[in-house]
């Protein structure tokens, strides 16, 4: 177990480093430097610039010092905003995506697995085709469609929600609900799927046979099982909600990190394009690495050492 | 059939050891029909589409997916108007029996563009697709088939590749290379084509150690024809199902792109920049404008998905009833 998780660190170090180089690479290769006087709207900001990327030392040299304030967690100034850097508006904007990010991710969990459930339990009745209904509809409808879709009904003609912005639990219904309902679909599908193929196995059928209670035998004895797949497949629905973001900050102006981030693309603030990549890159990396490690602790028939090369 | 063997007996001496010959004659009317094939017989590629067939769900997807199809190709020709041909004197009107989907803030018909944007949608994710297979079946197919050591190099490349995360790595991408179709579509392939290659490399593993390919082998036949003619064959159906997800998946990945700004540029139209460019009429009322490519995105997303679902189950012989 112990190297198996020194591995995984060592694969989640040079991923980051994989990153970080290519995020530098590719920004040096842009024709003109995004670093040039030319690019840059004042000189407080060309002055931020050199003190941040030592511009007038040569590349590798530049490279190393870029490796090292990674390493640190500074992410480096901003070209457009003279008074902000990148771990400002990490401050500021994180948290509030974190937020939704965090109950977008709990809703899609409970709501998915409940769906899930319910549908292997009702195996070919009209419960399992409308679950799977709504999971292959949650799967085709893009986000941004369902965020339009739901400001449309729910906010602009029927009245029931506020429109955009992140203030009260009201507001952030809606962006909750268009973030959350793709990852339902995927979890729900997952979980009757596996949900199925464990209800055949014998030690249900035994619990059954002892006279457990039929919920008993579901939570205790199916889903705990069942629910692996869904383990394995967190880190994808993290990086699916994360990508999320950008688009559902944008359509309901909420003031995170995503919305930052976008904005950058937009403006080509280039030191925050490379610096929020690299962030979001180090998280997702180390949420990945989170899961695998529990999917170890969770199963013990997985001999986690044997499991490389498959 | 008991009053012939009772027959027989009667003229059975028990003293000898000869059997005799009649009892060795065919019974009556057991001819050999039971042998005959009296159905065709299916290969792999006629069942599964017979069960296919009977998926109603997934046929409703491969149809809606055809008429699409040629909706793209002969869509923008059924209007008097061009794509980007604008209309001052027209803008924002509603669906009408001239403007069959209204138009947009610039007098564009909708119609005209929707069909155009099937067009470039459908061109960005079948060449992803198609992208994603040509590498994903080479890189897969050599690391399955050699193993060992070079198998375990190219994994260990493909691992890495497969945790970096996708869409933050194509956003990267067309940051610097600039948006056009084009670097859209390289950016969506560049590490696009590692689960294809997982898949790919997986089943080669499973299949080159069946008995078929040996006896290939010990007939003489070489690498080369031991891929074309026992391997791919063999990987094809989770490979076209795998085909069959990449496509919504790029779909969605552009769309979700245009909504970054990165989307195709001007003269192209896609779906996602046109969703995109209606965002603002949430609150304007004009609802053509955002409903039909946000419904066609949609209803694409769902029948490919459908179809791919159906694809899975028709071909996978184990699930055969």
């Amino acid at each position: 177990m112990i190297r198996y998780i020194l591995k995984r660190f060592f694969m989640m170090i040079l991923t980051i480093w994989i990153i970080a180089t290519l995020t530098f690479v590719l920004m040096n290769a842009i024709p003109g430097s995004p670093f040039n006087e030319e690019r840059t709207s004042n000189e407080a900001v060309q002055e931020n610039l050199e003190r941040h990327f030592n511009l007038d030392e040569p590349p590798i040299v530049q490279y190393f010092i870029y490796l090292k304030s990674i390493a640190t967690l500074d992410f480096g100034p901003s070209i457009k905003k003279p008074n902000d850097t990148v771990n400002d508006l990490l401050a500021r904007g994180f948290p509030i995506s974190a937020e939704l990010g965090i109950i977008a991710i709990l809703v899609a969990l409970v709501s998915g697995i409940i769906l899930g459930v319910l549908a292997a339990l009702r195996h070919n009745g009209i419960i399992d085709y409308l679950a799977m209904m709504i999971a292959v509809l949650g799967i085709s409808i893009p986000n941004f469609v369902l965020a339009t879709l739901l400001i449309q009904q729910l906010a602009v003609n029927a009245g029931f929600f506020p429109v955009a912005t992140w203030q009260s639990p009201m507001h952030m219904i809606l962006p909750t609900l268009a973030l959350a309902t793709g990852p339902m679909a995927i979890i729900a599908r997952l979980t009757r799927s596996s949900m199925l193929e464990v209800l055949t196995q014998d030690y249900i059928k035994m619990a059954r046979a002892k006279g457990l209670a039929p919920y008993k035998v579901v939570i205790k004895h199916a889903l705990k099982n069942a629910l692996m797949p869904v383990v394995t497949i967190m880190g994808t629905l993290l990086a699916g909600i994360l990508t999320g973001t950008f688009v559902i900050e944008k359509i309901f102006a909420i003031p995170g990190m995503g919305k930052y981030f976008v904005e950058s693309i937009n403006q080509r603030d280039y030191p925050v394009i490379m610096g929020t990549t690299v962030f979001y890159s180090a998280f997702l990396v180390f949420a990945l690495f989170l899961v695998d490690i529990a999917y170890g602790l969770l199963d013990p028939r997985i001999k986690l050492h044997k499991e490389e090369g498959n | 059939m008991k009053s012939h063997t009772t027959q027989s007996h009667d003229h059975i001496d028990p003293n000898s050891k000869e059997i005799p010959l009649d009892w060795f004659k065919p019974l009556e009317g057991s001819s050999d029909s039971s042998n005959t094939v009296v159905r065709p017989s299916l290969s792999y590629w006629k069942d599964a589409w017979i069960r296919l067939r009977s998926n109603y769900i997934a046929m409703g997807g491969l149809i809606f997916l055809i008429l699409l199809g040629i909706m793209a190709i002969i869509g923008p020709y059924l209007t008097p108007y061009s794509v980007s041909e604008t209309s001052l004197a027209n803008q924002n009107q509603p669906p009408s029996s001239t403007y069959w989907f209204g138009t947009d803030n610039l007098g564009r018909d909708v119609f005209t563009r929707t069909w155009y944007g099937a067009r470039i949608s459908l061109f960005v994710g079948i060449m992803a697709a198609l992208i994603d297979f040509t590498v994903g079946v080479i890189y897969g197919g050599v690391s399955g088939y050699k193993g060992g050591r070079t198998d375990n190099l190219m994994m260990r490349i493909v691992e890495i590749l497969y945790g970096l995360p996708y869409l933050l790595v194509v956003i990267l991408l067309l940051v610097v290379l600039g948006p056009s179709l084009s670097t859209i579509i390289l950016a969506l392939t560049v590490t696009g084509w590692v689960g294809m290659a997982r898949i790919v490399r997986g089943q080669v593993l499973q299949i080159k150690n069946y008995e078929f390919v040996h006896a290939s082998k010990s007939f003489g036949a070489k690498t080369s024809r031991i891929i074309r003619k026992n391997l791919l064959p063999n990987t094809m159906g989770p490979i076209i199902v795998q085909m069959t997800l990449t496509v919504p998946t790029a779909i969605f990945a552009e769309a979700f792109l245009s909504f970054l700004g990165l989307g195709v540029q001007f003269p192209f139209a896609s779906w996602g920049v046109m969703a995109n460019d209606a965002l603002t009429t949430i609150l304007s009322g004009h609802w053509w404008r955002l409903f039909f490519p946000a419904f066609f995105i949609s209803a694409t997303m769902f029948a490919f998905n459908v179809l791919g679902d159906g694809l899975q189950d028709a071909l996978d012989p184990k699930l055969r009833r």
